[in-house]
């Protein structure tokens, strides 16, 4: 239940966009069409679900303050957490680098679809930001990060996909010129954020 | 100062600016805006890690073989960016708890990566340097006018002085709660977009 509860929370209420907007580069940018929309939204959910409980296992066993005591009494005091960004982002790095000969090997048709968008998701702060986040929040479980992690990729998939969809449709509507392009889709996200902001408060 | 350095400054500040034309680095800034002092030390934080790294990389530039520049990149900006972190936890902790995982997401910022490869691993140092700190500046410009406006909306308050007299609130008038949740933050961007390129038509896109 407290799983459930988790997942639908990191889903809808915490949206990666909308109540935090991360990612938003690569979200703006890749969401001219639904097609290569969803291929990066899929991407995002995939390299979340591996490299977020990797970096928990890092911060509960290297990183936290007294994390190092499994080694010995004598580390008990060690706090290694002001290293968090840049392991972090190296971990994030390399499983991206892995990630991508491993899809290349074993799945060429997804490899593919997915190819161009996998090396850019490397520095796409939703990826960073829920490694932060899960710090921040001091998850319990390794199970509890996990599927922080698959809500939050679920939420950010959904987000780019939608946005994608209005865009298509937008491309035919007479859009002032001063606000074509990009002006318009800022203030389209805006709309759409407080249209998610209605699941706030939902508790399960 | 020759015309070249010139434009290198000026050009981000306002017709290339980072935000509203190259439209880099908007993830980990509109979460900030909710306050002109939060603003403020986010938009510090951002001129000096994009300058210090961008002359870090331009002064390693032929030293980094091209294949693995994104991580050498990635290890300078992190550097940089935990610096920041660790003078702020030290001098300025409730703004640091404040910001939390953004101050640490100015490490994806495109901004700092995007100028870095379009920019810094091209040039010498000196002008890296400056195209790092104007971007940064050009950044922060466009967070401290959305911060202005939500701060005064949303709070009545300017760095948490209030500026809107008492006796307007007597009268009747109501602080704009929707302008400090999120989706306001991309409304005025959208809204300050639109006035630029009015102002600039040859920015309009087709």
């Amino acid at each position: 239940m407290e799983y459930l509860s988790l997942f639908v929370k990191s889903i809808f209420v915490d949206n990666m966009i909308f109540a935090y907007f991360l990612g938003m580069c690569s979200f703006l940018a890749v969401s001219k069409n639904v097609k290569t929309a969803s291929g990066l939204g899929l991407a995002v959910i995939f390299v979340l679900l591996v490299t977020l409980p990797i970096n928990y296992l890092l911060n509960k066993y290297v990183l936290q303050p007294g994390a190092l005591s499994w080694m010995g009494e004598s580390f008990a005091n060690v706090d290694l957490s002001f290293l968090s960004f840049i392991i972090f982002i190296a971990v994030i790095a390399a499983i991206v680098q892995i990630v991508e000969m491993v899809v290349e090997k074993f799945a060429p048709s997804l490899y593919a679809s997915l190819g161009i968008f996998l090396p850019l998701i490397a520095v796409n702060c939703a990826i960073l930001g829920g490694s932060l986040f899960m710090q921040n929040k001091d998850f319990t479980s390794f199970g509890e990060s996990a599927v922080y992690a698959l809500g939050s990729g679920i939420g950010w998939f959904l987000a780019i996909v939608t946005l994608a969809a209005i865009r298509e449709k937008m491309a035919y509507n007479n859009v002032p010129p001063a606000l074509k392009g990009i002006g318009i889709t800022f203030i389209t996200v805006g709309l759409m954020a407080m249209a998610f902001m209605t699941f706030m408060g939902i508790t399960l | 100062m020759n015309a070249n350095l010139k434009e290198t400054i000026l050009n981000p500040i306002f017709k290339g600016n980072p935000i509203t034309v190259l439209v880099l680095g908007i993830c980990s800034s509109l979460a900030v805006t909710v306050e002109m002092k939060g603003a403020l030390v986010m938009a510090l934080s951002v001129i000096i890690v994009t300058g210090v790294s961008s002359l870090i990389l331009s002064l390693l530039r032929n030293t980094i073989p091209n294949r693995v520049r994104i991580i050498v990149q990635l290890v300078v900006v992190a550097m940089m960016v935990i610096l920041v972190d660790q003078v702020l936890k030290a001098f300025a902790y409730s703004i640091d708890k404040q910001l939390s995982v953004y101050i640490g997401l100015i490490i994806t910022n495109c901004i700092v990566m995007g100028r870095i490869e379009a920019f810094a691993l091209g040039n010498k140092p000196i002008p890296s340097l400056l195209d790092g700190l104007a971007n940064g500046v050009g950044y922060g410009l466009i967070l401290i006018v959305v911060a202005f406006f939500r701060e005064l909306f949303g709070s009545g308050t300017l760095f948490g002085v209030q500026v809107i007299p008492n006796a307007l609130y007597e009268a009747g008038y109501v602080n704009n709660g929707l302008v400090i949740l999120p989706p306001m933050a991309l409304i005025l961007i959208g809204v300050i977009i639109w006035i630029q390129r009015g102002i600039q038509k040859d920015l309009q896109e087709k």
